[in-house]
């Protein structure tokens, strides 16, 4: 695989999230925090309804990364503001994720600081999204 | 109340070592939909030039989240974790996590900072190996919002 440019634009990558999803990462990850399964509790604390977790918003965008990047160990500095709470509605579809990026800069043995943009329908759920990358294998 | 800025600088004693497990790696990857071969073929990742197993980048939230949790539990700090949200968080690798490593969390309060009547509360977590080789740093801050 050919090395990133400055400036490139890396292609979107999309990802569903099902209320399925969720309770699959919540048993995973270990975090049982009821806003990410609990209509009732997500209401209460000011929530539209149930959302996701941060992470698994984080974790799905590492894939992203990986996957431009062509490899599992891509990521040597990653970090994300969570901006707005994705809502998972109860249904079949459940919601979706969009995942960007364009690459900032470029290091001489090729690695990479690429600045990632996810987007739930029309929202950015994160700003300031970076992440350092080893160069494409 | 703002929260006290006495807790900057302040440190939390080592974690018990967290046992990375292959399992736990393969249903974590899983959770995440991470199909790539390295987090779930032990041929595949030692192909690849790693010992085993390789963890996907957000598998240390499993230990250092519950590391960090212990200052939000801390009744000294008085923090109402009703009203806490995960606002940044960031991991910086030394190398990537595999199966089979022990890891302890050292959990230190990098900054504490009130605005608009919400609370910020940054921890860093260094996670090392029971010989001290260190592995990676996670950054969490934690936003806790300010009542109506």
């Amino acid at each position: 695989m050919a090395g990133f440019q400055p400036g490139e634009r890396l292609p979107e990558q999309t990802f569903r999230i099902t209320r399925a999803d969720l309770v699959r990462y919540a048993g995973a990850a270990l975090d049982f925090n009821p806003i990410h399964w609990s209509d009732r509790i997500a209401t209460k604390v000011g929530l539209p309804g149930v959302i996701s977790h941060g992470m698994l918003t984080m974790g799905l965008a590492s894939r992203a990364v990986c996957a431009w990047v062509g490899r599992p160990d891509a990521i040597v500095d990653y970090s994300v503001r969570f901006t707005r709470p994705v809502v998972v509605p109860d249904d079949e579809d459940g919601t979706e994720i969009a995942v960007s990026a364009t690459v900032k800069s470029v290091e001489e043995d090729g690695s990479a600081l690429l600045d990632i943009t996810a987007t739930c329908g029309e929202e950015r759920i994160l700003a300031q999204a970076r992440a350092t990358v080893r160069p494409p294998r | 109340m703002p929260l006290s800025q006495s807790f900057v600088g302040r440190a939390y004693p080592p974690t018990r070592p967290y046992e990375v497990g292959r399992e736990k790696i393969r249903e974590f990857a899983t959770a995440i939909g991470a199909t790539d071969p390295a987090y779930h073929d032990l041929e595949a990742a030692r192909a690849l030039g790693h010992p085993d197993l390789v963890a996907p980048p957000t598998f240390p939230i499993l230990f250092t989240w519950a590391a960090g949790y212990r200052l939000i539990e801390d009744p000294e700090l008085g923090l109402d974790f009703g009203r806490v949200v995960h606002g940044d968080q960031r991991f910086s690798y030394q190398r990537p996590v595999y199966a089979g490593d022990n890891l302890i969390c050292l959990v230190v309060v990098e900054e504490i900072m009130s605005r608009g009547g919400h609370d910020f509360l940054t921890t860093r977590t260094d996670v090392v190996t029971p010989e001290g080789e260190p592995v990676l740093s996670g950054w969490t801050k934690l936003v806790a919002r300010g009542g109506e």
